[in-house]
């Protein structure tokens, strides 16, 4: 073949693969990147739910100091983004630890935690709604019995802290199988020969651990906590469904600031606003992330 | 086996019995809610939640349906073609393209769905299933086309060298000796897919206004959100239980070969 016919020939193939990348290329386009410049416009603007915009820019910013609600949200937003974060962590790497080998019931196991997070999340957020209620759930009865409370509790409104801690079940039950798969796949990466070299060294399981597989397992520890970090920060079913924001929106979160500014106070511009500093941070915050993976990796 | 390996056996077991039993209880107790009634058992509960008021309709699960359809096939065409393309083509633009549809993942959707919202009423789509859908679709596009362009890089060249030899295009190589190849990634893209948008509350809550549009876990939440009384807790387990079903039967039968697309896929990168 010659030359030119080899290039003509490579072209058509070029052309050949952009066209079949043309879908998601105009899907990325139209419901990717025209709502992402389109939310900073609106940021810019008094953009009601109905009616024109009209640029106000940039009151919609600086008003977001002003709003009582925004310093709670935060504080209580970050709160809730460490706790949950730490917890989900530490369990679903005990999780995967205990059924990283493989021995007669693992596979019960390992299903047994992973089967929650085939429930919707809004539906598991009823689910313990209903869990944790006096009117037909157990936990409060059981807990009665066992003498470790007394009286009637309201754990999804009775004070911020049960609101929270009921919050902090749901979260657990639902991801802690997710983020044990993932888990489990970076231990299973790690070669036998290596634990088999740290043996022979005498060292301890403790030692092993810190030593040999938390280093290796990097990557992957960085890239759960990216997204258990991510999802805490954007909490939004969990408090809209089980608490409500409540009590006195002390588990109000930034998402649900976000729709109730663009929902029922119908100010779209505000709304924007949240987002886009919300987003600003998120980006910072996987920037820096991947720029330590990058690093260390 | 020396003692020491005996208590950690005992351990094991005892401490990962006790996690299941934590782990699959809230399950089985809202099925056992879900049934139980002032006078023993029934499906009163389930009455309840498809005939009163504000319940499920027909028409919620109609939509449901419809969007999980659309959302499924849709992702799928989309992944299918643009993972040949991103694994298989050398063209300009296409590591750009890639990335971009991987930062997806980098800007939450919660951020970006009240522009949606703005969008969608511009082209028409504003309380749509078919708007709802093409959202859906493009959340998915980060996983699914990661996992296809890994799927199609894993398939050997000799296999699609023998498809030109026979004179076939690109396309019939596709369809004849590429999908049956890559068969586990899309049943993996196609089952999260499905999980997603049959799940997905935060979108359908922002982009469907009226309430014949709502999907069936719209239906239900409003059981909870618009009761301005008493909730009606037993018929809400019935509801979490009627949403839950099909994904548990559709998890457990495919546990397997999705566990295997997502080690086999997600690793590689």
């Amino acid at each position: 073949m010659s030359p030119k016919a080899s290039r003509s020939r490579s072209r058509a193939r070029a052309l050949t693969g952009a066209a079949y990348a043309a879908p998601t290329a105009v899907m990325v386009a139209v419901f990717f990147l025209a709502p992402l410049l389109l939310v900073g416009w609106m940021s810019l603007h008094k953009w009601p739910l109905l009616g024109a915009p009209t640029m106000n820019a940039p009151d919609n910013y600086t008003r977001i100091a002003d709003n009582d609600l925004v310093g709670s949200a935060v504080w209580f937003t970050l709160r809730y983004t460490v706790v949950m974060t730490v917890l989900l962590f530490v369990v679903a790497f005990g999780l995967a630890l205990l059924v990283q080998h493989r021995r007669p019931g693992v596979g019960f196991l390992r299903t047994s935690f992973l089967l929650p997070m085939a429930v919707g999340f809004a539906s598991a957020s009823l689910l313990f709604l209903g869990l944790l209620s006096d009117e037909i759930g157990p936990v409060s009865d059981l807990l009665r019995k066992l003498g470790i409370i007394e009286g009637y509790v309201s754990w999804t409104s009775g004070s911020s802290t049960s609101a929270l801690s009921s919050t902090v079940a749901l979260v657990l039950w639902r991801f802690a199988g997710f983020n044990m798969l993932i888990i489990l796949t970076g231990l299973q990466a790690i070669p036998l020969e290596v634990y088999e070299a740290a043996r022979i060294d005498g060292a301890t399981r403790w030692q092993t651990f810190r030593r040999v597989t938390i280093p290796l397992m990097r990557p992957t520890i960085a890239l759960v906590l990216t997204m258990m970090v991510t999802g805490s920060l954007l909490a939004f079913d969990q408090f809209w469904i089980l608490t409500r924001g409540g009590p006195d929106n002390s588990t109000t979160s930034l998402v649900m600031l976000i729709y109730r500014e663009a929902f029922i106070r119908l100010d779209l511009g505000s709304a924007s606003a949240i987002s886009v500093a919300l987003l600003a941070v998120l980006i910072v915050f996987n920037v820096v992330q991947l720029g330590v993976l990058r690093r260390r990796g | 086996m020396n003692s020491s390996n005996a208590v950690s056996r005992w351990g094991f077991y005892v401490t990962g019995i006790a996690l299941a039993i934590l782990f699959l209880s809230p399950l089985l107790w809202s099925g056992w809610a879900s049934l139980r009634t002032p006078s023993g058992f029934g499906l009163e509960n389930y009455d309840r939640l498809f005939t009163s008021d504000n319940g499920i309709r027909l028409e919620h699960i109609v939509n449901s349906v419809t969007v999980s359809a659309l959302t499924v096939g849709g992702t799928l065409l989309v992944s299918t073609l643009g993972g040949y393309a991103f694994g298989r083509f050398q063209f300009p633009g296409r590591d750009a393209l890639f990335l971009l549809t991987l930062a997806i993942l980098m800007v939450p959707y919660a951020t970006i769905l009240i522009a949606l919202y703005v969008l969608l009423g511009w082209i028409g789509l504003q309380d749509s299933l078919v708007g709802l859908s093409l959202v859906l679709i493009m959340f998915q596009l980060p996983f699914s086309i990661f996992m296809m362009r890994n799927s199609f890089e894993a398939v050997p060249r000799e296999l699609e060298e023998s498809a030109q030899v026979d004179g076939c295009t690109t396309f019939t190589a596709l369809l004849r000796i590429m999908l049956p190849a890559v068969k586990p990634g899309l049943v993996t893209v196609g089952l999260f897919a499905f999980l997603t948008s049959w799940s997905e509350f935060f979108a359908p809550l922002i982009l469907l206004n009226s309430t014949d549009k709502f999907t069936t876990t719209l239906a239900v939440v409003n059981m909870r959100t618009a009761s301005h009384g008493s909730i009606d807790y037993a018929a809400l387990e019935a509801g979490v239980v009627f949403m839950a079903v099909p994904c548990l039967l559709l998890f457990a039968f495919m546990q397997r070969s999705y566990v295997r697309g997502f080690t086999s896929g997600a690793l590689k990168g």
